[in-house]
C-alpha cells in the first residue's frame, strides 16, 4: 500500500506536469468508471440518437425526391444528428455528475487536498472527451452497418473523431459551467429542453437551402448547431468540404474556448465559496 | 352516484396542482408548440415531395400529428401525477378514503382531459396564427378533437395502471415511451402511402395510423376512415381500461 502510494507520489525534483497529469488522470478515470457504472447514464446517450436518427430517416425517406436535395440516402443525411445530439446528452450527463459533486460536498472535500482546480476541471473534460469518443465510434459503427458510405473514406472518419473529440470538449465544458453555476443537478437537467430546441430549429432534417419557410431558414442560419451537422454531414454525404469544415471546425472551436474560460471562472467562483 | 364526489374531487386537485405548478403545466404546453413549429416550419418542402396530395397543407398535415402527441402526453403526464401520489403516499391515503374506487381513475381521466384542453386551446391558436387551414366544416372539426380526446383517455388508462402497478415515478419511462414509439411509428411527416420499407409496415398495423389519417382527413374537409378511427379509439379506451382497473385492484391489494 505504501509502496503503491510512493509510487503515485511524484519524485523530488520531478516536472510539475506530471502531478497535473496523474491528477488529470484520476479525475478523468473517475468520470468515465461513474458513467459506465449507471447503464441510466451510459445507454440513452448511445440508443436514443440513433433510435430518432432510424425512426426519422424512415419516415423522410421520400424528402430524397425533392430536387436539390444532397444525396439519395436520408440515413446517410441523418447520420450527423445522433454526433450533435450525443453531445448533447454527454454534456447534460457530466454536468449532472459534476452538479452532484457540489450537492453532495465532494467538491468540497477534494479543495482541501491538493487538487488543483485546473486538473478538476480538465479531468472531468477528459472523461467526457473519452466517453464522447467512443460514441462517435458507435454512431459510426452503426452508420456503416446499415449501409452508409462516407463520401470523405477512411480519411474522413478520422477527421470525424477528431471533430468529436473538439465538440465534446466544448459541450463538457459548457456542461461543466452549468453545473458549477448553479450547482444543482436539477437545474442542468432544466437546460436540457433548450438545447434540444437548438437541435430541432436547425438544418437536422433539410438542407438550409430547401427550407421554404423564410423565418426557419433565417433562425436555422443564425443557429451554430446548423453548422456543426453541416461538418458532420459534409464527410458523409459530400467528401472534403473545406468551407462546411471550416465552419464547424472554427465554430466547435470558439465553442469549446468559451465555455472552458466559462467553466474556469465559474471553478474558480466556487472553490472560493467553499 | 357514490362515484362522482370522488371524481370530481380527485379531477380538482389534480388540476389545481397542475395550473399551480408552471415546472408540470409548462412543459406539456410548450413541448407540443416547439414540435409544430418545428415540424411545420422546417419540414414544409415536403409537401412537394412527388405524391404528396394534401388540400389543407403541410401546417394543417403536422398540426394533427401534434394534436394527437399532446392529446396522448396530456394523458401520460397525468400518470406521471397518479405515481407521485403514490409515492408520497397520497394515493393509499385516497384508496382509504374513497367510497368508489372506480372513481379515482375517472378523477384522473377527467384532469387529463381538462389538462389537454389547456394544450390544445394554445396550440390551436397558435397554429391558426400561422396560418393553418381549416377547410373541415364544424362537425368535422368537432370529431378531430373528439378523435384527440379518445387518445388522450387510452394513454391516461395505459399509463395508469403502470403507476397504479409500480407506484413509483421511476416507472415513467415505461408510461412514456411505448406511447412515444407509437406515435413515432405512425405516418408523422408524409402520408401512409408514401412510407416504404419497414415503417410502411409498422404504420400499417399501428392503430395511431389510422386515428392520424382520420384527424387529417377532417380538418382538409374530407374525411375518410373516420368510424375505423373512432372504433380504434374505444377499443383502446377498453382495453387499457381493464388494464388500468387491475391495476387499481393490484394497489389496493399492496395496501
Amino acid at each position: 500500500m505504501r509502496r503503491r502510494e510512493q509510487a503515485r507520489r511524484p519524485a523530488p525534483g520531478a516536472p510539475t506536469v506530471s502531478l497535473a497529469a496523474v491528477q488529470i488522470g484520476a479525475v478523468a478515470s473517475r468520470s468515465i468508471r461513474r458513467t459506465l457504472r449507471q447503464p441510466a447514464m451510459a445507454i440513452p446517450p448511445l440508443v436514443f440518437p440513433v433510435a430518432l436518427m432510424l425512426v426519422n430517416s424512415a419516415g423522410l425517406e421520400p424528402s430524397t425526391l425533392l430536387p436539390g436535395f444532397p444525396t439519395d440516402s436520408f440515413l446517410a443525411f441523418a447520420l450527423a444528428v445522433p454526433f450533435i445530439q450525443g453531445a448533447l446528452f454527454a454534456t447534460m450527463g457530466a454536468g449532472t455528475e459534476l452538479a452532484r459533486d457540489i450537492q453532495t460536498g465532494f467538491l468540497n472535500r477534494l479543495s482541501l487536498t491538493s487538487l488543483r482546480g485546473s486538473a478538476l476541471l480538465l479531468g472531468h473534460l477528459a472523461g467526457v472527451v473519452v466517453l464522447g469518443v467512443g460514441q462517435a465510434i458507435f454512431y459510426i459503427a452503426i452508420g456503416l452497418l446499415v449501409g452508409v458510405e462516407f463520401a470523405a473514406g477512411a480519411g474522413g472518419i478520422v477527421v470525424l473523431l477528431v471533430f468529436a473529440i473538439l465538440v465534446s470538449f466544448g459541450f463538457g465544458a459548457l456542461g461543466a459551467f452549468l453545473a458549477l453555476r448553479t450547482g444543482s443537478g436539477e437545474s442542468v437537467q432544466a437546460m436540457f429542453p433548450l438545447l434540444f430546441v437548438f437541435l430541432f430549429i436547425s438544418s437536422m432534417n433539410t438542407p438550409r437551402d430547401l427550407i421554404a419557410v423564410e423565418w426557419f431558414r433565417v433562425l436555422a442560419t443564425l443557429n451554430p448547431i446548423s453548422y456543426l451537422i453541416e461538418c458532420v454531414r459534409s464527410l458523409i454525404i459530400t467528401g472534403w468540404d473545406i468551407q462546411a469544415l471550416s465552419l464547424g471546425f472554427g465554430i466547435a472551436a470558439v465553442i469549446a474556448v468559451v465555455s472552458l474560460v466559462l467553466a474556469a471562472w465559474a471553478l474558480t467562483r466556487r472553490m472560493t465559496r467553499t | 352516484m357514490r362515484i362522482w364526489p370522488v371524481a370530481s374531487g380527485v379531477a380538482w386537485r389534480t388540476l389545481r396542482n397542475i395550473i399551480k405548478t408552471p415546472s408540470l403545466l409548462l412543459p406539456t404546453t410548450l413541448f407540443p408548440l416547439f414540435f409544430f413549429t418545428a415540424f411545420a416550419g422546417g419540414l414544409s418542402q415536403v409537401q412537394n415531395v412527388p405524391g404528396f396530395d394534401y388540400p389543407a397543407g403541410y401546417t394543417s398535415f403536422q398540426f394533427v400529428f401534434v394534436l394527437l402527441q399532446s392529446a396522448a402526453f396530456g394523458g401520460v403526464f397525468t400518470g406521471f401525477g397518479i405515481a407521485r401520489d403514490f409515492e408520497s403516499g397520497f394515493g393509499k391515503r385516497l384508496l382509504l378514503a374513497s367510497p368508489k374506487r372506480s372513481g379515482i381513475v375517472l378523477g384522473y381521466a377527467l384532469a387529463a382531459v381538462g389538462r389537454w384542453v389547456i394544450t390544445a386551446t394554445v396550440l390551436t391558436v397558435v397554429a391558426l396564427l400561422f396560418g393553418m387551414n381549416v377547410f373541415g366544416d364544424p362537425a368535422e372539426v368537432v370529431a378531430l378533437y373528439t378523435i384527440a380526446i379518445l387518445l388522450n383517455a387510452a394513454a391516461l388508462l395505459w399509463a395508469a395502471g403502470m403507476a397504479f402497478r409500480f407506484r413509483t415515478i421511476q416507472a415513467a419511462p415505461l408510461m412514456q415511451l411505448p406511447v412515444f414509439l407509437l406515435l413515432f411509428f405512425a405516418p408523422v411527416y408524409v402520408p401512409l402511402d408514401l412510407l416504404t420499407g419497414w415503417i410502411e409496415t409498422v404504420a400499417t398495423y399501428n392503430p395511431i395510423t389510422y386515428m392520424m389519417e382520420a384527424g387529417r382527413g377532417l380538418i382538409a374537409g374530407a374525411p375518410t376512415e373516420v368510424a375505423l378511427a373512432f372504433s380504434l379509439g374505444f377499443l383502446m379506451i377498453a382495453a387499457f381500461g381493464v388494464w388500468a382497473f387491475r391495476g387499481l385492484r393490484r394497489a389496493e391489494a399492496a395496501g
